[in-house]
């Protein structure tokens, strides 16, 4: 008789675990207008939001792929001092809060930052309060996801194709664009769709220096809040329900990847 | 002792200590009393100044006695969906009459101060900003309150009234977030509240000019109390923000009186 218990309770914590999950996608979907879903989510305000997201995280993954590839490649095969160092240094957005992020990023791109400055004199760029700014904002969190999942893909690729290849001639571009590539480009895209769905989701990093412009850096999380704080809930609710959709998409998407055995 | 006795000494210290913060009472005579009730104020950002330096006079006051006050400051319209959403607040002071109303419809208010509209600049006011006229000039970069902050709705209502053609640049969360864009050098003007001039100046990074057209009635900020629990705590506290201490000190913080 003493067993059973003992049984149950694992079971017991894991269904009050789950449940600490499910139950607020519950409440957003349960709570969603459903009559009024289409023209609360066809609104001017919704529609620029959703297309300012579009682009600023279309544009964050961008950077981040043609920046953090080369960068996943130094980490997995190169040796030099300080590669450690480094590698923390890249993953420090991963765990630093958005608005920190934020902050650090406005004292080094901002008009009197560290770098911004320059930007600012000799090339007249101006990165907050303008759309490559949202842009840069979630690059930086998002891109050590897609560094993280690069660096494993390159570290587990079979070395002794590439040195095949090379033995047969073939150039280190020819190498990676033919042998390492192929083999890797699995990794490479789910890490790519990881940093964009962390894009599209970002908000503290955004506002705090790109600002809440609508029409240039006013994403949907920045409108959600926006609707919150004027009281137009239902407004909020229907742009998180689609956030929520997206994001549900991209899990389906990744599932063999992520969930699968 | 073996090295898992030292983690959990360690680790008991760091609790009791984290738990025994919320107990010690720093009034300076080094007594440590037990006080009896927090009472919860929900304040505009724009009176965290003010209502500091109230909180900790408030302290050496009969109600003040058996009551700790706690601040959560904020933008009102952020405030007034908190509480909405179930927040437990004892006092609720807003910039505005809308937000009142939604967080407590129907509750009885007193207008404890009133505000007018300034513009804030870096210090030493590089791009020579003297006027609306001025923000709308290129190359200007203004920020503002967002349009559902009492603050953001005041100084766009101001802006098209000047008919100058300023367009903000972002619409920020409350008004020291626009204080804190514009001294750090990111944006050159922004529209705040002539309150909040007195913390930017003295803090050496920000100036303030003033605006005319701000003097308008309609364009000044009200800020109506109410008490959602009235406690003893809750009560003495709003009898203390009305007192002529708690007037003097909003004046001295840039605030106008509230008026009957």
């Amino acid at each position: 008789m003493t067993v059973r218990p003992a049984r149950a309770l694992p079971a017991v914590v894991a269904a009050l675990a789950a449940a600490f999950f499910v139950l607020p996608l519950a409440g957003l979907v349960a709570r969603a207008p459903w009559r009024d879903l289409w023209s609360e989510l066809t609104t001017t305000d919704a529609l620029t939001a959703l297309r300012l997201s579009i682009v600023c995280s279309l544009l964050a993954t961008v950077i981040s792929v043609v920046a953090g590839l080369p960068l996943a490649w130094v980490l997995a095969r190169a040796e030099f001092p300080g590669r450690r160092l480094l590698r923390a240094v890249v993953l420090v957005p991963l765990v630093l809060p958005p608005v920190v992020g934020g902050v650090a990023l406005l004292l080094a791109f901002g008009r009197r930052g560290i770098a911004g400055q320059y930007l600012d004199a000799w090339f007249g760029v101006h990165l907050p309060f303008t759309t490559a700014g949202a842009a840069i904002a979630e690059a930086f969190v998002a891109m050590p996801f897609l560094v993280v999942t690069a660096e494993a893909a390159f570290r587990a690729a079979d070395r002794r194709y590439e040195d095949a290849a090379r033995t047969l001639g073939a150039g280190r571009w020819t190498v990676f664009r033919r042998v390492t590539l192929p083999s890797t480009w699995p990794a490479l895209a789910a890490g790519a769709v990881l940093a964009w769905a962390r894009a599209l989701g970002e908000f503290g990093a955004t506002i705090t220096f790109a600002g809440n412009t609508p029409g240039r850096t006013a994403t949907i999380p920045l409108e959600v809040f926006l609707m919150l704080e004027s009281g137009r809930f239902d407004g909020a609710v229907a742009l998180s329900l689609l956030l929520l959709g997206v994001c549900v998409a991209v899990l389906v998407l990744l599932r063999d990847r992520w969930l699968g055995a | 002792m073996s090295r898992r006795a030292w983690a959990l000494l360690v680790a008991a210290v760091l609790i009791a200590a984290a738990c025994n913060n919320d107990n010690n009472d720093n009034d300076g005579n080094g007594a440590t009393a037990q006080r009896h009730e927090t009472v919860r104020v929900f304040a505009a950002s724009s009176l965290t100044e003010a209502f500091t330096e109230l909180g900790d006079a408030f302290e050496d006051t009969a109600g003040g006695e058996n009551a700790d006050v706690e601040f959560q400051f904020g933008a009102s319209s952020t405030l007034a969906q908190q509480i909405e959403s179930g927040a437990v607040a004892a006092v609720f002071v807003s910039a505005d009459e809308e937000s009142m109303a939604r967080a407590a419809p129907g509750a009885a208010t007193v207008t404890i101060a009133r505000n007018r509209l300034a513009l804030v600049v870096e210090k030493g006011n590089p791009k020579g900003i003297d006027s609306l006229d001025d923000l709308a000039r290129p190359g200007v970069l203004l920020v503002v309150c967002a349009p559902a902050v009492p603050c953001g709705r005041l100084g766009a209502a101001m802006l098209a009234k000047s008919g100058a053609g300023a367009k903000p640049a972002s619409l920020e969360e409350n008004v020291k977030a626009v204080v804190a864009k514009v001294a750090l050098g990111e944006a050159d003007a922004g529209i705040v509240y002539g309150s909040d001039i007195g913390a930017a100046e003295a803090a050496g990074t920000a100036e303030g000019v003033s605006i005319p057209l701000a003097a308008d009635p309609a364009l000044e900020a009200v800020y109506p109390m109410a008490v959602l629990e009235p406690t003893a705590g809750a009560k003495a506290w709003a009898a203390f923000v009305t007192s002529d201490r708690g007037r003097r000190v909003l004046a001295a913080h840039g605030f106008l009186p509230g008026g009957p």
